[in-house]
């Protein structure tokens, strides 16, 4: 994948990839909005300029490794994912469906470009350590990025693999953080002390630094250098707003679980700058969660 | 069996460089010559098992054949999670090895004992769950899963143990040895003992212990708890009155839990099924192990008259 997207070009693929998300949401009548939204620039700028994968080699070994572990915001990846031409639009139009490949959280391999089954939290950093280990032993020039959520950061595992990573000397090792300062009951940081988030990382022995999470420049410029020259793994702490680019969803907490009505999709389309979406007749929110 | 383990991946690693060995801040010098012969495979993961076995997920879905160790309660309780979600969902054929298994750090305590986590693994899919006898079995064991697609935990226990074979066994996962009589060998034996793990030594002695009172005992070497060797059970309950499972593990879940569930589901074979093991119950009394075996009544001494018993029981029935 060739870094050749502008800034704007990739702005334009995130008020898309938004409006999928929203109308995935919406027709499958599926939670984790909110999370969904907050991460779309980060994997926007991940596809669209960091990652050295060719959508139609999926399984070369040598490839960029990208590992959604906060699997809870999956449309968001799948929309990516069909973007880059991974797969095609057939498999977003019937995701979270009776049989379809890609379910609310992945399973493995359930479609090209899905690296893991995320959705239990805390998985995803002990298995990119593995996956940036295996490149070292073999010397090897592939990178891996994972993405977790701030709520995520609770679990242990994260931290027993952010301990690890820098005695291995995993310098093509990169953690995102979606930091949207919630999680799924509350506030990240009423919830567990995180703050300072960036220092924590810094701690363990990477080399850490903020961005903000939703500025494409900022995220790909963070994203471009790896390995980084300290020879450290690169903890990206990227602040985000949980719900972004639609005013009604932004930083409120109950689209951790809603369902967009069909008047709120047209609204969030209308927000983003989007054509006027076609919403099938009879789909919204309908299952309880 | 850790000596025995430790040569025997030294050797492997030598010729198979898809292995990479990750240790759990435990074995001492233990891998030296590992370290030596292949210092880029050999990984100190700290004090931090559930990381290790996510990583060792990691190495396995790039080509890798990684091998887990450490002390088997904290390799599998701690993480089980990620034993089922990493290792068996992902089906990667990563191999865990837990030292020290069943009461074989009887001393320390029962934060050291697993006599449960057979029970709690073999419910998950894909999972090979072994118990080598002896450290020639850990070899073959070994052997074994390293050509295996599956993921795969061995318990072992820890030095010093019989050596039952007198060479490494031709051994296949989920096919149990024929130790004594049993297929093949034309006898007809009244009970069918099945053994896994380090209470092969005590199956054979109870096996002598029936045969001078004139009662005939095949004996198995059942390795594997899962996947069941159906072969040897469907003979060991169509010939034999009493087949009697042996493990220090739980009597519930493991061998004996999972050959009870399969007989439940055969009701026509007329043999009557035994499980020895240990207790549901933690054990707080301070013991080495061979007096924490005791403590359980696994002494051919406590277990020939339970045998004998039930015998007597099967006749009056028919």
């Amino acid at each position: 994948m060739e870094c050749t997207e502008t800034i704007s070009e990739l702005a334009a693929v995130s008020a898309r990839m938004r409006g999928e998300v929203i109308m995935m949401s919406h027709r499958a009548g599926t939670p984790h909005l909110g999370s969904s939204l907050s991460v779309v620039d980060i994997l926007v700028a991940l596809y669209g300029a960091a990652l050295r994968i060719d959508p139609k080699a999926p399984e070369d070994p040598l490839r960029d490794r990208a590992i959604l572990s906060k699997g809870h915001a999956a449309m968001a990846l799948y929309a990516v994912l069909a973007e880059h031409g991974f797969f095609g639009r057939e498999l977003i139009d019937t995701f979270a469906t009776h049989g379809a490949a890609l379910a609310e959280q992945p399973s493995p391999h359930c479609a090209p470009g899905v690296e893991l089954a995320t959705g239990s939290l805390g998985h995803g950093l002990p298995i990119s350590l593995g996956l940036a280990l295996a490149a070292k032993i073999r010397g090897q020039s592939y990178r891996v990025f994972t993405v977790l959520s701030d709520g995520e950061c609770n679990e242990g595992t994260v931290w027993e693999g952010a301990l690890l990573a820098p005695a291995l000397k995993l310098d093509n090792l990169v953690v995102i953080v979606d930091y949207n300062k919630w999680q799924a009951t509350g506030r990240s940081e009423e919830v567990t002390s995180l703050s300072p988030l960036v220092e924590k990382w810094r701690a363990f022995g990477w080399h850490a630094q903020e961005v903000d999470g939703h500025d494409l420049a900022a995220l790909t410029g963070a994203l471009a250098t790896v390995p980084h020259p300290s020879g450290k793994p690169l903890a990206i702490i990227a602040h985000t707003v949980k719900g972004k680019g639609v005013s009604f969803m932004e930083d409120d907490n109950n689209w951790h679980y809603r369902i967009p009505k069909a008047s709120e999709v047209t609204a969030a389309f209308l927000e983003l700058g989007l054509p006027a979406p076609v919403i099938p007749a009879g789909s919204g929110p309908k299952k309880a969660h | 069996m850790r000596n025995a383990f430790a040569e025997e991946i030294t050797a492997l690693a030598q010729t198979d460089e898809r292995i990479v060995l990750l240790a759990g801040d435990i074995g001492n010098r233990l891998f030296d010559r590992f370290k030596e012969a292949c210092p880029n495979r050999f990984y100190n993961c700290g004090i931090a098992e559930a990381n290790m076995i996510g990583l060792a997920a990691g190495l396995a879905m790039a080509g890798f054949r990684p091998v887990c160790y450490t002390i088997a309660p904290f390799l599998t309780y701690r993480c089980v999670e990620q034993i089922r979600v990493d290792m068996c969902y992902h089906h990667v054929p990563v191999i865990l090895v837990g030292t020290g298994s069943g009461l074989a750090y009887a001393s320390l305590g029962a934060t050291h004992h697993s006599c449960e986590e057979m029970g709690m693994l073999r419910l998950l899919p894909h999972l090979n769950v072994v118990a080598p006898a002896d450290s020639q079995e850990v070899r073959a064991a070994l052997r074994a899963s390293l050509q295996d697609p599956n993921p795969t935990y061995i318990r072992i226990g820890k030095k010093g143990e019989p050596v039952v074979h007198p060479s490494v066994p031709a051994f296949t996962l989920g096919k149990a040895i024929p130790m004594r009589g049993g297929h093949g060998q034309g006898e007809s034996d009244e009970v069918a003992l099945l053994s896994t793990g380090v209470m092969l030594p005590t199956a054979l002695a109870l096996a002598d212990w029936l045969k001078a009172r004139d009662i005939h005992a095949s004996v198995h070497s059942f390795h594997t708890v899962k996947p069941l060797d159906e072969n040897t059970l469907h003979r060991a309950f169509s010939t034999a009155r009493v087949v009697a499972t042996l493990e220090e593990h739980s009597v519930l879940g493991g061998l004996g839990g999972s050959i009870a569930e399969w007989k439940a589901d055969r009701p026509e074979l007329p043999a009557r099924l035994l499980r020895f093991g240990t207790a549901d119950e933690f054990l707080h009394k301070t013991c080495d192990t061979e007096e924490a075996n005791a403590h359980f009544g696994l002494t051919p001494e406590a277990l020939g008259p339970r045998i004998q018993q039930a015998l007597a029981a099967s006749l009056n029935v028919t």
